[in-house]
């Protein structure tokens, strides 16, 4: 197929729309990683949790306050399945994770696995595998615009765009901000910050809770492009791991640009070779695991 | 330790099989028990349209049936083979091996089913596949205790491919699951479009189950070929519909086209979206009374309606009890003899009969999915557009690869 500049052109489009995804779950992953030392492997459990609040509050909150018409639309649902997939994340972290922080990581890794299996199952046992339609996408997302070189969906420029806005935002806080450098100074030396009477705990149990909501924001932006299925997550989590692995385990920036490039890199090899792009990303790491142990953007041990 | 233990289960089934020659043939019920089991997908992308839906088919027709046979009972026994072959051979192994398992149906997925059919014929015992598409079922990998029973992609190619090209859908771009079924239903589909005049001026082959189908939708729509065939299914197929009238393709100009398409995927989709596509199907629940009436049993049960695999294993599984009844025995071969002469006529087999090659011939149905406005309720789904016989739906035995058609 030929390279036209049609092609290129709608080709990153799709990439990016496809990076951003990865860019804010694997920036979770990496908030979760750099501040709490924990591979957080029930992340995609949790963006498929955003969804399904979306889905279900969209199709069934209202029926069950016995006022039927009511919807929950998709604008709250963007503020409320972060609020509800945090707080259950700061339960977590409360009662399962903070017992493990002195372990290993292989500890934590485990458990949230299980936990991730746990989710999935459960809702595998009550929901349609093949995945359910969330028609709850607003009347001025929908339709096409002209980019000139191509028709892209509203929705998707919306999803790139605020996804890049909450990415950039976070990393601004994170790596600029004073909360930001009480926090990576939290994880440095816990003993001395609290020493300057700063929660110590209470901020690590935040900051998991809100790496766990961006993995729901990133399920809510989902659920009208894919199916809601309580198999989505388990589908990007792997990718999503490698994401990191590439950008750098806990790097911020790292995981944000390293999500948005092999969006792209995906989406060139789906013109390319279709049947490698399952496993182009996978390849990357290899290479980068080999070269550069650390990742693209990690600091040398 | 393990090939030991194996080769141990080995010797003492070989001591079971030859005292089962030594025992004269009045024990008309091996073992005393009639054994089915259902081995299918049972928690993953296939599970909604077989799954435990295809256990409560099988359970139906034995309770049905009289929850006996020959005096003996009858037991269904049921697992998850998680689309994987190795499980699934493993499993069957076992079951064949320490359950006494008679029959195994269901079988989604076509490379489990071509590992477990290998294993039934190694061990003379009977598969009723009601799950996998692939062709290869019924040729090369024909065994003589292998029945397919509802569908293939010879005929989901061929009636459907058949009905696009004679509307004028004469050029071609296939958006294909990159497996053995996959790129067998391209395949199929491909050749009728062919032989109809009609030509493919593209394909592109996307990993089994991929989350995002923009950028394959986008190659097809810069082909311009008139017909986008979907030679995928379930999660697969579903997405690639959702994101094509996403990115306005299909709804002028070009037609999107599922080859494989089940009641469950339509109810996933919703109307509004997959409203106007064809496809072909072997079973629709609301074609007749009957239909109805089995179908709102099954309903009862398993609050969806039954898809064609699901009310497949139903009618396998009873017309594989009567010609126990009718061959007096659950021997593999007397029961595979009744199977293939006796005429398979129930709710849900059309002019039915099974043919040397294990092939279940049957009416197969272009469905078309209805608009929502003529849609009168939650399962309301589909209108069959036009029935196809048996024969000329599947691939005639002149074509055949199978070793058991003499030619």
């Amino acid at each position: 197929m030929g390279m036209s500049f049609q092609t290129v052109m709608s080709q990153v489009m799709l990439g990016l729309n496809n990076g951003v995804f990865y860019a804010i779950l694997s920036l979770g992953l990496a908030v979760i990683f750099g501040l709490l030392n924990i591979v957080n492997f029930v992340h995609g459990a949790l963006y498929m949790l955003g969804a399904y609040v979306a889905l279900l509050g969209f199709t069934m909150l209202g029926p069950l306050l016995g006022r039927p018409d009511f919807h929950l639309n998709y604008w709250a649902a963007l503020i409320v399945a972060p609020l509800v997939v945090g707080a259950l994340g700061v339960l977590i972290e409360k009662t399962m994770l903070r017992r493990l922080r002195k372990f290993d990581h292989l500890y934590g890794l485990l458990l949230t696995f299980g936990l991730a299996l746990i989710i999935q199952g459960v809702f595998t046992n009550y929901f349609n595998v093949s995945g359910d339609a969330y028609d709850g996408k607003p009347e001025v997302l929908s339709g096409v615009v002209d980019l000139g070189f191509m028709l892209f969906p509203k929705y998707r420029v919306w999803v790139i765009g605020i996804s890049l806005v909450v990415c950039f935002s976070t990393w601004f806080v994170i790596e600029r901000t004073k909360l930001g450098s009480y926090l990576r100074a939290g994880t440095e030396n816990p003993e001395l910050v609290k020493a300057f009477g700063i929660n110590v705990p209470l901020m690590i149990t935040l900051t998991y809770g809100f790496g766990v909501g961006l993995a729901a924001f990133a399920g809510v932006l989902a659920a009208p492009i894919y199916s809601v299925s309580p198999v989505m997550g388990s589908e990007m989590i792997i990718t999503v791991f490698a994401v990191v692995v590439i950008g750098g385990m806990g790097s911020i920036m790292g995981s944000i640009l390293t999500g948005l490039l092999l969006g792209m890199v995906e989406g060139f090899t789906k013109v390319v070779y279709a049947p490698a792009s399952g496993t182009v990303i996978f390849l990357i790491m290899v290479i980068v695991l080999l070269v550069k142990p650390a990742g693209l953007f990690g600091k040398e041990a | 330790m393990k090939s030991l233990y194996s080769s141990a289960a080995l010797s003492a089934s070989l001591l079971l099989a030859t005292a089962g020659f030594a025992a004269p043939p009045k024990e008309t019920i091996s073992d005393g028990v009639v054994k089915i089991g259902v081995l299918t997908d049972m928690s993953g992308v296939y599970s909604t349209l077989g799954g435990k839906g295809t256990q409560v088919g099988v359970e139906m027709a034995v309770k049905d049936f009289g929850g006996k046979v020959l005096g003996k009972p009858i037991v269904v026994i049921g697992a998850d083979h998680q689309n994987k072959a190795d499980i699934a051979s493993a499993k069957a192994r076992e079951w064949f091996d320490n359950e006494k398992v008679d029959m195994i149906t269901g079988l989604l997925n076509s490379g489990c089913a071509l590992a477990v059919q290998k294993l039934g014929g190694d061990k003379h015992r009977i598969t009723m596949n009601t799950g996998a598409a692939s062709t290869e079922l019924t040729n090369g990998a024909w065994t003589p205790y292998s029945i397919h029973y509802v569908y293939d992609t010879y005929a989901l190619g061929k009636v459907t491919g058949q009905a696009v090209v004679q509307t004028g859908g004469k050029s071609w771009f296939f958006i294909t699951a990159d497996y053995a079924f996959g790129q067998s239903l391209e395949g199929n589909t491909a050749l009728f479009v062919k032989k109809l005049g009609g030509k493919v001026v593209g394909s592109v082959r996307h990993p089994l189950s991929s989350a995002d189908f923009s950028s394959y939708l986008l190659q097809a729509q810069a082909s311009g070929a008139q017909i986008i065939g979907l030679a995928n299914a379930g999660g697969d197929t579903i997405n690639a519909i959702k994101q094509a009238r996403e990115f306005g393709i299909g709804q002028k100009g070009q037609k999107l086209v599922g080859l494989l398409i089940f009641d469950t995927d339509i109810k996933s989709l919703g109307l509004n979206v997959a409203q106007g596509m064809q496809f072909t199907s072997g079973f629709y629940w609301d074609r007749d009374n009957a239909t109805r009436a089995f179908s709102k049993r099954f309903f009862d049960i398993h609050k969806a309606m039954p898809t064609m695999d699901q009310a497949g294993a139903y009618s396998a599984t009873m017309n594989y009890l009567k010609a126990i009844t009718a061959a007096g025995t659950d021997d593999p071969d007397a029961v595979m003899a009744k199977l293939k002469s006796m005429d398979i006529s129930d709710f849900f087999a059309v002019n039915g009969k099974i043919r040397v090659d294990g092939r279940m011939v049957h009416d197969m149905y272009l469905m078309e999915v209805k608009k929502p406005s003529d849609s009168k309720g939650e399962w309301d789904l589909l209108k069959i557009v036009k029935t196809v016989s048996g024969d000329e739906a599947f691939m005639p035995l002149s074509e055949s690869t199978c070793p058991a058609v003499k030619k």
